[in-house]
Formats: C-alpha cells, structure tokens, sequence
C-alpha cells in the first residue's frame, strides 16, 4: 500500500487536441494519502470515470505521471498496478461458481491452492457470502453480484487502492443504505485506501474522509463534507453540495466588503484580496439566512415544507434568495427583511473563492 | 417474459401465418405419408404397402452410404467453421470504417444462389482452367475433382466453408460485441490472460448465438443439394451423394416414389430428431 | 501477436474473395481465351457476355423473375409474420409454444423431401409456373425464419410501450401501425434482409415449380449450361450478375447485421 500521486496529469481523447473543450481532464495535480476513503464527486460527464481509468491504467493520460509510492507508474497495464475496481454494472464470470470468482485473481497470479482457499473463506466471510459460495455466480441478485466485484479486489493482499465507478447505481435503494454502511465497515477493518466514484452527494459525503469535487474536468475542491458545506471553494460547489444549494446573487465591493441590494454585508475575516475587473458574486447557503427587522428586503414567494424546516422562496428584485427556517418559526407576512450570518458569507470573483 | 398475458383471441394474429406454413408443409406431407404406405405402377393406382418401404429404406446398403456420407461432412464441416468462424471474429475491429468493411465483404458469399456457388467453384477448382486447380497442380499434386473422390471431398468441403463459415463469423461477431467493456477491464485488473479471456467472458457470452449457428449449419449442411451436385453431381461415383441428391435421384430420376418418400420422412425425422435433442441439451445447461 | 491477428480479417476477406474474383474474371474473357490460355486477367476483356444476357429476353426475364418472386415472397412472409409474432412475444394462449416449435421444425424441412409434393399441389392448384408459385413455397422456410426473428425484437421491448399507447387512447391497429411497426424497424429490416437471402439462393423448390414463364435466372443458368455445350463465358456473366443484388442489399442493412443477429432469440 502506497500513497497515490497525479503529477500535472491531462487527458484529451482526441489525437491532437487544442482548445480547452477538447481536454476531459484539465490539468491537475492531486495526492490521495495511504488508506484514506475518497469520493470523486461530479456531474455525469465530468471527467470523473477518466480520472479512475487513468488511475487503473485502463487510459493512459496525454500529459502528466501517476506516482504509487515511490514508483511512476504511468506506463504500467492495470494488472501491474495491485489495483482493484468494481464497476457500475455488477461484472461477474457468469459460468464459475461465487468460489471460483472471488479466486479468480489469485488463481492468475499463480498463489498456491490452499492459501487461495483460506483467502476466499475468510473475504466471503467479510462479506456474508459464505452461504453462496458454491452456488453459480449468475444466479445472484445484483448487490451480490457487486459484492463478489468487490470480494475479487479484497483477496488480493497487494491491493494499492480499490476503485469504485458508481457501484449502487444498479442497487434496489433499500440496499444501496445497507451496502454503504456494509463498505464504511469494512475500510475501517483493512484501511485500504479507497476511490469511490459518485455523482449522488449523499454517498460521496457519508462514505468519504475527503470529499474530491469535479467540474469540467478540473478538480475544483479537495475538502472534508465539512468543508465543502461550509466553505465551498467554488460557486459550484456551493450549487452541487446541499439542498437547496447555495444562494450566489452579484455584488461589488466597498471598503473591504461585499455590497448587495445597496447594503454593505459584514464579514468575518474582510476582504484583502484584489479582485479588479472579475465578476463578483456573494454566496450563502440558506441554512445561515435568518429573517430580522432590518436588513435585505425580500418578497415571500413560496414556502415548501421539507420536515423540520421549511424553505422559503423570496425574491430581491431579480434575484431569488431561499433560506431554510424551523418549522415552528412563524412566518412575517408578504415582505420580509433578511440576515446573513457573516460567518458564512463568502465573496466569490468569476466564481472562485476570495478572502 | 412471465409478464405475458393469457389471451385466446390472439390465435386469430397466428391464423394467417398458420395457413399459410400448413398448406405448404401438411399438404404436401400428407402425400409424402400417402406416397410411403403405397405402390405404384403409374396411372394413378395405388395400392396398399403398409411398412414396407420404410424397411427398405431402413435396411438399404444404399441408404446407409449416403446417411454415412451425410454425417461425416456435416461432422467435417462444423468441426471446420464453427471454430474458424469464432477465430475470425475475435481478430475483427470492434469500431469503425473497417466493421461496415468486414461485414459487408464477408457477408457476400451468403447471398450468392447456391447454383452460382457451385457453378463458380466449378471453374474455381477445374485443374485445365481453374485458379484453384491450377494452383494445386502447380504444387505437384495431383488434383483433380471430377475423378478423384477425395479431391471431391476436399473440395466439396472447402466450398462449404468458403459459403457458409461467414454466418459463424457474423453471429460470433454479433455475440462478442455485446460484451460491455467493463468485462475486459475487470478481467485485465484480474490479472486474467488472453485464454481465461475467451474461456470466461468471450465463450460463455457467444453461447446464445453459437447454439443458433451450430444449429442453422447443421440443419442446412443436412440439407445440403444444389451446391454439391452443381459441382460435382455426386461424384465421382457416388463419392458426394449425400442425403438430398440421393432422394432426389430416387424421385425425379427413377420415380420410385414409395420408396423415396418413405425416405423423405426417415430423413426429416433425423433433421427433426438430432435438433431437438440438440436444442433441448443447451436449454438445459443454460437453466442450470 | 496483435499485429499479426489484426491481418487475419483482411486475409479471409481476400480468400473469399477469390472464387468471386475468378467468376468476375471469365466473363469478361472470351470462350476461345478461357478454353485456350490460363491468365490471372482477361487478355482482351469483352462485354458480348453481359450484351447477350441485356439482349436476350430468355435472359433478362429470369433475372425479372428471380426478383419478383423474390420481393413477393419477403413482403408475404413479413407481413403475415408481424401480427404472429406479436401474439407470440406478447401473449399466452392454448398451444402457443407447440405452434411455435412446429413453425421451426418447418424451417429443417429438407425442400428435397417436399420437391415432388409440392409440383403436384401447384400443379392442382394451377399456380405452376408462376412467380406466386415460387413465393408462396419459400413461405415454407421463411415465414417460420421471419416470426423466429420479430419475436426476438419484440420480446426486447418492453410492454409498458404498448400499455402507454392504449392509455393514451390509441386503438389497437393504429397503435400497430404508428407506434409499434417503426420501434421495431430494424428487426423488420434483418427479417427482411433474411427472407430475400434465403429466397434468392434457393433454387430446387424454384427449378421444380417453374418451367418456362417464372423461370427463375440461376435455373435459366443451369439449362444454359447443360445444352449449348461449354459456354462458360456466358455463365461466368450470368453468375456475376446473380451477386449484384445480393451485395446491394448487404450494402443497405451493413448497421443492422451484426445487431440483427445478435438479437435475434433462440
């Protein structure tokens, strides 16, 4: 097990590309630290599944290296790299029995009988599939299937980093909870480092230590859940990570702070970063708005019940601010004024994070 | 497929199909049947044989030759194209021009009258004027298929193989591109070599349409008539009369009619026989 | 290794190619050239083949035969078929897996066994010697073909299609017509593609039901082939002839073939 690097890795599927729209992957640099559990998170077509293939060594990037340990492996075929993957469609040798797959791998790599035999019972332990072990693999439901993807990647001791491209999509919900929890158990036993692949933020957020957010093809925050919901580095995460996402409305700066609606916003930290000629926008989640007797005027548009809180859709001129309040709380009538928390109030130009 | 509902009135969507198959297929059986129980000295008047003819048939030296005959190309042909066919189509591309290219190159035998199949390996294989006789010759053996019985053989069954390994190679093709590609990347992480490969992912996902393709050559290759006997006429001697050209002979040629339909139904049996078994055998390994 | 297996292709395509390529050769040569020298190309290529076979009406008509009862036999075996198979991947009913069996023991009748009955049925219901003779028979081996592939199309699709159609108040004929027949387009293509095949390769159901006025061309081949002796320049042209509409329509379904088959259920 080894400590996993992109070094300026880049990645275009055309022959000779040129413009930016031509890359998957922008470049990036990232280090994945030794038996950390990491969530790529990302919408469809963001560049994520490049990424994990180029990791595997099914691609090979068009610029960059990738470092396991002290060792560039960037020319390597995946079965050189001690890697596993379990894939979004649940891959199974359909003819051989649960037993005979999960020794699939140990078998090629010439491991003697009797280790491979000790191996499998104890991995298919792990994963409760001792009662279906000699039964034929095709005959299982699908989060079995993926459960013997998985296994095939456990028994191998040598494993540098499993790898997993959105493997619940295929998963009824009520196992999708129990296969999570089944997953958080198992890194916490073997703490092999682990990337799992998402665009659903639930999963990548209860699964994750760090949370890898993709845009574009260029990585645009490494953070804890924590972090991402907090400070989101980019407007994007902001919109991505939370329900609703976060509020992003123009404004421009006045002494070190953000001016919104004609009314200066206060800050925790202000702000020294110059930011000439950029767009600039204010961002803040809805969870840290509260309604107050002077502040933002806004219009009550609609307010939706989502259990505990309610959200409530206002409107300051064009732009729609929402913000979650308890249920309990009373509500003012059609006009309203409103406060940010200036601890949770971000400045953002051309959507990135200054401070 | 269980979600099917009962429904009676849908007999009358299978009616026209029905008439149609059992005006061609019970009429023209129920002479066959009528022909086989009966003797006839011409004019129009029968008479009554019961089994007879299918004794004859059953213990006719003659018979048995050309079922021997029969069996043994069907055998050299399937041990032949099912394999060639499979290889062929592991080497095709998986995308681009080059697909279209293939298929539709390799396609063409298929679609060639069968007459013109054996009219064109005909002037393909003559020794005097042919490119593959020549060529044979040229390499100091002798060949010739019009007096050589094995030289028939030899090119009765690379004619076959030339007209037919295509569909294998179709088929197989069509089986291995259904493949989806986290098969070969999760087998390539498993550090899997080509031979496991095939063995575990490529053989067990061409099963569906290899079954098809083994039972279309089959049947068809048990079948078999106008290729040969436009090639060969089922000679030299009677070194390729196989089922067909045998039956043929006996009902056109010497109007024998109790006796060639009473093989007519023993021959339609085998076909009928070995298929099922054939088909029921790999429904039962695929239920397992 | 991967080098060399990426030739494999390229060097059974050449193979076949051929007999083909001989066939092509010939009927540009003369009689004299081919009975006289053996030459890998026509020394002087000559076109009086291919101008016998455009003039002479024995010719031409058996090349507008062959078509006819081609087309006849692909538009009755699909269109007979589609409603059979819909009832087949749709529904359940007294007998429906023995029929469907009994439709394919039908496609392993030996058109040996069936030539002389089915001379005489023609004959009794005098369709001898026409093209619907000929299309009517290939129904024989096509039709079951045809309901073996479009069952195996609609199987593919999903019920809720149908079940949507009526909600939205479709009828049964219209939702067959506007929705279903185009879903399942491609499937009617490889039927289609398969029919024509099986039909215009055929030749002893077509030789026996024909003797003047239907005669199929590849049987004008063989009588021309048998009777005037050795002119193999003639049949040469002729044969080539025979491959032309054969490569035409490989050219059109080439998307499908590989789907089709693939599709198509056992």
């Amino acid at each position: 097990m080894s400590k996993i690097s992109l070094k300026n890795l880049r990645h275009s599927y055309e022959p000779e590309p040129g413009p930016a729209s031509e890359w998957a992957l922008n470049e990036m640099s990232v280090d994945w630290s030794d038996g950390g559990a990491y969530a790529l998170l990302g919408p469809s077509g963001c560049g994520k599944t490049t990424l994990l293939n180029i990791i595997s060594g099914l691609l090979a990037p068009t610029e960059g290296e990738v470092w396991f340990g002290d060792e560039n492996v960037t020319q390597l075929p995946p079965d050189h790299r001690n890697i596993a993957q379990v894939f979004q469609f649940p891959v199974v040798y359909d003819t051989m029995s649960v037993y005979d797959n999960l020794a699939f791998p140990l078998r090629n790599r010439k491991v003697p009988e009797p280790a491979i035999d000790k191996k499998v019972r104890e991995i298919a332990e792990m994963l409760d599939l001792g009662d279906t072990l000699m039964s034929r693999a095709a005959g299982l439901t699908a989060d079995g299937k993926q459960k013997i993807s998985l296994g095939r990647g456990l028994v191998r001791s040598d494993v540098n980093v499993i790898m997993f491209d959105e493997p619940l999509t295929v998963i009824d919900p009520h196992l999708k909870w129990v296969l999570r929890s089944k997953l958080k158990e198992l890194h916490q036993r073997i703490r092999t480092t682990m990337i799992y692949v998402t665009h659903d933020q639930t999963e990548a957020l209860t699964i994750a230590d760090q949370v890898v957010v993709m845009k574009d093809g260029l990585v645009v925050q490494i953070g804890t859940p924590v972090e991402l919901f907090e400070r989101p580095k980019h407007t994007f995460v902001g919109h991505f990570i939370g329900s609703p996402g976060m509020n992003v409305l123009p404004c421009h700066m006045e002494q070190g702070k953000p001016v919104y609606a004609g009314r200066q916003l206060d800050m925790a930290t202000p702000i020294t970063q110059a930011a000439e000629g950029a767009r600039l926008e204010v961002g803040i989640r809805p969870e840290f708005i509260t309604f107050a007797e002077t502040g933002i005027a806004v219009r009550i548009n609609k307010v939706s019940d989502a259990g505990r809180f309610n959200i409530v859709d206002t409107t300051s001129g064009e732009d729609s601010i929402k913000l979650l309040v308890p249920s309990a709380d009373n509500l003012p009538a059609d006009t309203a004024y409103l406060h940010f928390d200036p601890a949770h109030t971000q400045v953002y130009a051309d959507d990135w994070m200054i401070s | 497929m269980d979600k099917k509902t009962t429904n009676q009135k849908a007999w009358l969507f299978v009616l026209p199909v029905i008439i149609l198959v059992a005006f061609n297929a019970i009429i023209p059986l129920m002479t066959v049947v009528n022909y086989s129980v009966q003797e006839t000295f011409g004019d129009n008047v029968f008479f009554w044989e019961g089994v007879k003819w299918f004794e004859a048939v059953l213990n006719s030296d003659r018979f048995h030759a050309s079922l021997g005959r029969q069996l043994l190309f069907t055998s050299i042909i399937l041990a032949i194209e099912v394999p060639l066919g499979v290889a062929i189509a592991l080497t095709m591309p998986k995308k681009g021009v080059w697909v279209s290219v293939c298929l539709v190159f390799m396609a063409m035998p298929l679609l060639i009258p069968w007459n013109v199949v054996g009219a064109m390996w005909n002037i393909f294989a003559l020794p005097d004027i042919g490119l593959l006789g020549r060529s044979i010759n040229a390499l100091g053996i002798d060949y010739n298929f019009t007096s050589q019985p094995i030289a028939a053989w030899f090119t009765t069954v690379l004619m076959d193989v030339w007209h037919w390994t295509s569909l294998v190679v179709l088929l197989a093709y069509a089986g291995l591109t259904s493949i989806p590609d986290a098969y070969y990347q999760a087998a390539k992480i498993d550090g899997a070599g080509p031979w496991a490969v095939f063995r575990y992912i490529q053989l067990p996902k061409m099963k569906r349409v290899l079954t098809i393709a083994i039972l279309l050559r089959f049947m068809d290759s048990f079948m078999i008539y106008t290729e040969p006997f436009v090639l060969t006429g089922g000679g030299p001697g009677n070194a390729t009369t196989f089922l067909s050209i045998d039956l043929v002979k006996i009902a056109l040629g010497q109007f024998d009619l109790g006796p060639a339909a009473a093989m007519s139904l023993v021959y339609f049996l085998i076909v009928l026989l070995v298929s099922w078994l054939f088909y029921t055998l790999m429904m039962k390994d695929e239920a397992q | 290794m991967r080098q060399i297996t990426k030739f494999v292709p390229a060097l059974y395509i050449v193979l076949l190619m051929m007999p083909i390529y001989w066939l092509i050769n010939m009927s540009f040569k003369t009689t004299n050239e081919i009975l006289g020298t053996f030459s890998l190309w026509p020394n002087e290529i000559t076109f009086d083949n291919y101008i016998k076979i455009f003039t002479d009406p024995v010719w031409y008509t058996g090349y507008f035969n062959s078509l006819s009862y081609v087309t006849l036999n692909m538009v009755i075996s699909v269109s007979v078929a589609l409603p059979a198979a819909y009832a087949f991947s749709r529904y359940r009913f007294l007998g429906d897996k023995h029929l469907f069996f009994w439709l394919l023991t039908n496609r392993m009748a030996p058109p040996a066994v069936f030539a002389l009955p089915f001379f005489q049925l023609y004959s009794a219901v005098s369709l001898f010697d026409t093209p619907i003779a000929v299309a009517l028979a290939h129904c024989l081996f096509n039709i079951p073909l045809a309901v073996w592939i479009l069952e195996g199309f609609m199987s593919g699709i999903p019920k809720e299609l149908d079940e949507t159609a009526y909600v939205d108040g479709y009828s049964f004929p219209r939702f067959f017509v506007r929705i279903f027949i185009p879903t399942i387009a491609a499937g009617i293509g490889v039927a289609m593609f398969f029919c024509f095949m099986f039909s215009w390769v055929e030749l002893l159901l077509a030789k026996t039901l024909t003797s003047v006025a239907a005669k199929p061309i590849a049987a004008t081949m063989t009588r021309t082939a048998s009777s005037s002796g050795y002119e193999l320049g003639l049949l040469a042209a002729a044969g080539t002839l025979t491959i032309i509409p054969g490569a035409f329509v490989i050219y059109f379904v080439r998307n499908y073939i590989a789907k089709g088959f693939a599709l198509g259920r056992v």
